[in-house]
């Protein structure tokens, strides 16, 4: 984070200004009174937008009306790599903000020349220099397209927080009237002249190769204009929507598929049977994790959690559009994308298109919220190839339902096992957290091959890249699995096998959910075993002021009653995280049901950003952070055959419905003082630790594997 | 032969066959985008319109069923400037996150407030039960279609 970079031996400029650092790549001054703001970050629902306009206007002393946005494109954005991992306000909030404040402090060195005055008699109101002894000039006045174009230095301050007018405010989103007005919001909805419909015919399975197919039918249907075979890349790009829609279910039914290699049981301990393959880390070690339980002659416990694979689900299926112009000596393909990553995608389709980067324009148009890595880079790449079958016209290819559950990148199954002991006095002496996991990342941009499904699928394939984990501290699977608690021995132990037989990627809070999930279920088990009111026992072991205060915060909101026990079909349970052990602080408490089925009656949330940007943009991102994870507790699940995954629609993949959800209460501790840290993943553990813990106080039957179906009650019930 | 329906009060021509299902003649053929596609066979309810009074899901329905019928698009809920009691309830809520859904719900929300002004808790939550959310927004959307139902009983 910024702060940490003041004592690192080069300077840094603060978030991605580091790396982008001319002022011009972020904003311009224009002379019809308005500011551009330049983002390489991009809306995927959470408000990143409106929060970037708000720091900006602040640094600028302009209203926020007269920002303009650009989309983020390659053609002139800077590079920010991937809008993930809660990093954008870090990234791109403290670039605007550096890069504003530095704005006005050239604008005012021009203005004090221009007026004949000193820099300390001139104040600026939205936009408007004026001298203290009278005189004034404007933003727009002074602006000239050589002011910004510059590197940006070091000299700059940005306001002080008790300063702040803009940030801080609950500021409207400013792109909801038009997402309320059925306006074209989407990539979904662009309209270029000439646009032909595509849709792609995706193999039997995972790892099928298409054996024959005899093309004529198709390309004889009605406004097919190109069928495009590939090795096992089968495509048809027609003129209406619906024809090519018609033409790629008759593609399917045509294609014959030899089956790829057998896929194993649906089951996330499967992960314990590929030991071999791990590479084991042990990621933390304190104390003497080793002896220590004997020593100290104390009560040990041990439990196994897991999570199975699930799907990102985005309400819409993936998008894209492109266009080929230039013929074939000198191709310049045009590429419209709801990827998170404009230019890690740029350089996988160059790779996989044997193109120089440059030939390519990827820019950016919203699509609906993607959680994470799901289909949309994939889709960009079938566009791709499509298009390049019709030059000079516009290919939209949208994937289908199916396509979308079937295809999309899942999250890892992951499997924890914890240990503990307790003293006499029942606090925790010794912490052991093993998890087993795959990769949590195989995005675009990867090292050694190309992360694109068609790439996958061509005559000539291109290798995968190799999939990863983000770094400590951030990490990927071992994302939150050291614990925040303060143990005196500890040892926490990442196996991670690399690669998964389906698909894996990047999912809100990547290995977090489970992690979290699984230490604050086992902190709830401790607490049992030590006679504890779960509460209690969980501040007894924290140091971190801010953690306790939002585990008090919530404890107040919901009126929590020490020891309090559920009655045998109603209970509460709380959960706790810092999101990476250094974001966001947050407290849950979940209230549930248990009849049929378990139904999350309540949820109460604290939750600590540091600065809050915007207020309620971050309670928003909180509220549906929780209902989205209580819908994975309680219901989500991908399924497979030995052959290709079954989950194939909703009704195949339900999600909580309107009538299902949970009434839901959020406070936020705003720390103005603190830098300003995403709110849009640290949710994820707490809730669903908090949703298992109050199913243990409602019933006494403790489940460990999500998600926490009727069935598994029936089951724990029984045991 | 263009087929002829009648969308927001006028008869629009669509150059499509009988069997092409509503929701792509209202996007690629007429421009009212604000309807989407999100399954394609009436789960998620990303493509609600109101035909003849009742919400339904335009993504499953062939143009030759609605001949003749009454349809409205998420697009004529605003009154010339003036936007929809819903509209306005939602921005006020800030109701969305990614906002792909709102269409929908919006008219299957206005579907209820026409026949229901003054609707229970549990009737809003029915009447939505065929309206996926992804992001999570459900309860400011619950919110937003209480106030709306409540400014338009002038309350």
């Amino acid at each position: 984070m910024a702060q940490a970079n003041n004592t690192a031996p080069a300077r840094k400029l603060p978030g991605s200004l580091d790396t982008n650092r001319r002022l011009d790549r972020w904003l311009s001054i224009n002379a019809d009174g308005t500011v551009t703001l330049i983002t390489g970050k991009v809306e995927i629902g959470q408000g990143i937008l409106t929060a970037l306009i708000q720091m900006t206007a602040e640094e600028l002393d302009i209203d926020v009306s007269r920002i303009r946005l650009k989309p983020a494109s390659t053609a002139f954005s800077p590079d920010e790599g991937i809008t993930s991992g809660s990093r954008s306000i870090q990234e791109s909030g403290l670039a605007l903000r550096h890069a504003a404040a530095e704005a006005r402090d050239l604008l005012l060195a021009r203005a004090a020349q221009k007026l004949g005055v000193t820099l300390e008699s001139l104040s600026v109101q939205d936009g408007v220099i004026s001298a203290r002894g009278g005189g004034s000039v404007t933003y727009w006045e002074l602006a000239t397209p050589d002011l910004l174009a510059r590197e940006a230095g070091f000299d700059a301050t940005a306001k002080l927080p008790q300063e702040h007018v803009v940030v801080g405010t609950s500021l409207e989103r400013v792109d909801i009237p038009g997402k309320v007005t059925g306006k074209p919001a989407f990539l979904q909805d662009m309209n270029l002249p000439g646009t032909l419909h595509g849709r792609v015919c995706r193999p039997a399975g995972p790892g099928a190769t298409l054996k024959a197919i005899d093309l004529k039918e198709v390309e004889q249907m009605p406004g097919v204009v190109a069928v495009v075979r590939d090795g096992s890349f089968l495509g048809v790009v027609a003129e209406r929507e619906e024809q090519a829609i018609r033409a790629e279910r008759r593609l399917a039914r045509l294609a014959q598929w030899i089956p790829g290699p057998e896929l194993p049981a649906n089951d996330p301990r499967q992960l314990l049977t590929l030991q071999a393959e791990a590479e084991t880390e042990v990621i933390s070690n304190k104390g003497n994790p080793e002896n220590e339980p004997e020593t100290a002659g104390a009560k040990q416990l041990s439990a196994e959690y897991t999570k199975p694979y699930i799907a990102h689900a985005s309400l819409a299926p993936s998008c894209a559009i492109a266009q080929w112009e230039g013929g074939h000596d000198q191709p310049k393909v045009r590429v419209w994308t709801h990827s998170q990553g404009i230019y890690p995608l740029r350089g996988d389709l160059a790779q996989a298109l044997g193109l120089p980067e440059p030939d390519i324009i990827v820019t950016h148009a919203e699509g609906a919220g993607c959680y994470g890595h799901n289909a949309a880079d994939d889709v960009a790449m079938d566009a791709v190839l499509l298009a390049r079958a019709v030059p000079g016209r516009p290919v939209r290819v949208q994937w289908m339902r199916e396509d979308e559950f079937g295809w999309e990148p899942f999250s890892s199954p992951m499997v924890m096992r914890m240990n503990a002991a307790l003293d006499a006095h029942g606090n925790i002496v010794n912490w052991g957290h093993e998890l087993w996991s795959h990769a949590h990342s195989t995005r675009p941009g990867g090292k050694g091959g190309v992360n694109l499904l068609a790439a996958w699928h061509l005559e000539k394939p291109l290798p995968a890249a190799k999939p990863g984990n983000p770094p400590l501290p951030g990490g990927g699977s071992h994302r939150n699995a050291i614990p925040l608690y303060d143990f005196p021995n500890q040892r926490v132990t990442n196996h991670l096998i690399r690669r998964s037989p389906i698909r894996a990627s990047a999912l809100r809070a990547l290995g977090g959910f489970a992690n979290a999930f699984a230490i604050e279920c086992f902190m709830d088990e401790l607490a049992q075993a030590a006679g504890a009111d779960p509460v209690e026992f969980r501040l007894r072991h924290l140091k971190d002021a801010r953690a306790k205060a939002v585990i008090e915060k919530v404890v107040q909101m919901a009126q929590w009653r020490a020891g309090e026990q559920g009655d045998g079909e109603r209970g509460r349970g709380i959960g706790f995280a810092r999101y990476k052990n250094l974001a966001a602080y947050i407290a849950v408490i979940a209230e549930v049901r248990v009849e049929e089925e378990v139904r999350v009656t309540k949820l109460w949330g604290a939750v600590d950003v540091g600065q809050a940007i915007n207020p309620d943009g971050v309670l928003n991102q909180i509220e549906g952070g929780m209902i989205q994870s209580a819908s994975m507790a309680l219901k989500e699940r991908v399924d497979f055959d030995r052959t290709t995954i079954t989950t194939r629609s909703w009704d195949d993949y339900p999600i909580l419905r309107f009538t299902e959800v949970p009434e839901i209460e959020v406070a936020l501790i705003n720390r103005p003082e603190a830098p300003p840290v995403g709110a849009g993943e640290g949710t994820q553990g707490p809730v669903a630790a908090a949703i298992g813990n109050a199913i243990h106080n409602a019933l006494g039957a403790r489940l460990r594997d999500m998600p926490f179906t009727r069935d598994r009650i029936v089951a724990a019930l029984s045991a | 032969m263009p087929l002829t329906i009648t969308v927001n009060g006028e008869p629009r021509e669509v150059r499509a066959d009988a069997e092409t299902p509503l929701l792509y003649a209202l996007r690629n053929d007429l421009g009212l985008v604000g309807t989407r596609y999100g399954c394609g066979l009436a789960q998620c309810g990303a493509c609600t319109v109101i035909i003849d009074g009742r919400p339904v899901q335009s993504c499953d329905v062939p143009l030759s069923s609605v001949l003749g019928k009454k349809i409205t698009t998420v697009e004529a809920l605003a009154s010339d400037a003036a936007l929809h009691p819903l509209q306005k309830a939602f921005i006020a809520e800030q109701a969305a996150q990614c906002g792909y859904c709102a269409s929908g719900i919006l008219m299957a929300a206005k579907a209820l407030l026409d026949v229901n002004q003054d609707p229970s808790d549990a009737e809003i939550r029915a009447a939505l039960e065929r309206n996926l959310c992804r992001c999570g927004t459900h309860s400011r959307i619950l919110r937003a279609v209480k106030r709306a139902a409540k400014e338009m009983k002038g309350g």
